[in-house]
């Protein structure tokens, strides 16, 4: 076994042991490696099972707007780092951290939000 | 070049192990459920509930002190698996398939485990329909808080996912020998000895999945359930499964899972997949 696969066994045993567990579905199309930060304003926020979602309208660097669907846990999950069925309303201004999918589309896990309050929701 | 190849996975998954206990003692957030992302595993006796919609144990605790004795013949109370019971990724180590086992697993796409696809592509009843998760998925998907209630007649279970409940009938009848399948079956239990409750059932319905992998199984489907009470706060589950139609053999699929006793006064959250929620919830995939 040479180093660069010693190297990927080792990332991969890593990887495994310290992904999340999703009740759902899998994390395969997400971009782990990734993290973007993202302002804009809350168009919907989905506070259901499976999964929670928050919608954000984020203006690009043309001007042209492009809604983000961030997906969450289940609310039983969410709710001990703070989120509710109100956190969110539509027209809140939030800056969010995710973990966008690998495809390129506009969607993603959210991994942190900080709130008009200035208040910041951790990872579920 | 083994060596090294040997100590960079050790540290791996020693980094992990280190993250996992590391997450597991940062200090308590006020304020919040015990929970995920909530307080850690300190000893039972030192987790702070709220008055309403606790979500759970994060981890079960090594103390639980003060403990006694099992008492006899008694499940009485609100049990808490932590996470235990969640299962996302299906039922450890099944039998294999039969061939009609191989076919009806064959039509489940799910999100997670063996038959995963992506998300815009899963079929599964309960979480893109709402329809009821059945039985034993209740037992091997989601398993959450579990409240046992003792009548003259019967054991009631109370299951915090789905909020559904079952009756076990521990007077003396028999399983039905020719059942109208159920979604959640028919059980009856009887003590093996004073601190084993042992649930048998039979008569689910084959169009709910056994698990979140989406393993099937048929309305021949003989479940075992040997709930023992270790002590008077500690609680285990093992569930055995027999379905000659869909597997060529008996086997475990939960092995002694860990419950302890949360205050009786625990008031818990709301956890289900309701119809319209779902079907909203698969259509934000279908939009990726």
């Amino acid at each position: 076994m040479n180093k660069t696969a010693c190297g990927r066994l080792a990332a991969a045993v890593l990887l495994v042991l310290s992904t999340p567990l999703v009740a759902h579905h899998g994390a395969a199309s997400f971009d782990n490696e990734k993290t973007l930060t993202l302002k804009g304003t809350v168009t919907e926020w989905l506070w259901a099972n499976p999964h929670c979602f928050l919608k954000v309208d984020v203006k690009g660097d043309s001007g042209a707007a492009r809604v983000w669907n961030l997906e969450l846990g289940n609310p039983t999950d969410v709710t001990p780092a703070g989120y509710r069925r109100t956190t969110f309303k539509v027209g809140d201004q939030v800056t969010v951290t995710i973990t966008p999918v690998k495809s390129g589309a506009p969607v993603g896990r959210l991994r942190s939000v900080v709130l008009p309050d200035g208040q910041t929701l951790p990872r579920q | 070049m083994q060596r090294a190849c040997t100590f960079l996975i050790s540290a791996s998954v020693g980094l992990a192990i280190f993250s996992m206990v590391t997450l597991a003692q940062a200090p308590p957030q006020q304020g919040a459920p015990p929970g995920r992302g909530g307080p850690p595993p300190v000893p039972l006796s030192q987790v702070k509930w709220e008055p309403w919609n606790n979500t759970g144990l994060r981890a079960i605790p090594q103390n639980v002190e003060p403990d006694g004795p099992a008492p006899r013949r008694d499940l009485t109370g609100i049990w808490d698996p932590a996470r235990g019971g969640i299962g996302a990724r299906g039922a450890r180590n099944p039998a294999p398939l039969t061939e009609w086992g191989q076919e009806k697993g064959g039509t489940h796409k799910s999100g997670d485990g063996i038959r995963q696809v992506p998300a815009d592509q899963i079929n599964d009843p309960l979480s893109t329909l709402g329809d009821p998760g059945g039985y034993p998925r209740q037992l091997l998907f989601e398993l959450r808080h579990v409240q046992f209630l003792h009548t003259p007649q019967s054991v009631v279970a109370l299951f915090m996912w789905e909020r559904r409940w079952r009756v076990i009938w521990a007077d003396g009848r028999q399983l039905p020998t020719d059942p109208d399948p159920r979604w959640y079956g028919y059980s009856v239990g009887r003590w093996d000895d004073d601190y084993t409750f042992v649930v048998n059932s039979n008569g689910t319905d084959e169009r709910t999945w056994l698990d979140n992998a989406g393993n099937p199984h048929s309305n021949d489907l003989r479940v075992e359930e040997r709930w023992h009470r270790v002590s008077q706060k500690r609680l285990e589950l093992t569930v055995t499964l027999d379905d000659p139609k869909a597997y060529t053999r008996p086997w475990v699929a939960i092995d002694k899972l860990q419950f302890v006793q949360i205050p009786p006064n625990t008031d818990l959250m709301e956890m289900m997949n309701a119809a319209s929620e779902v079907q909203k919830v698969a259509e934000q995939y279908k939009e990726k």
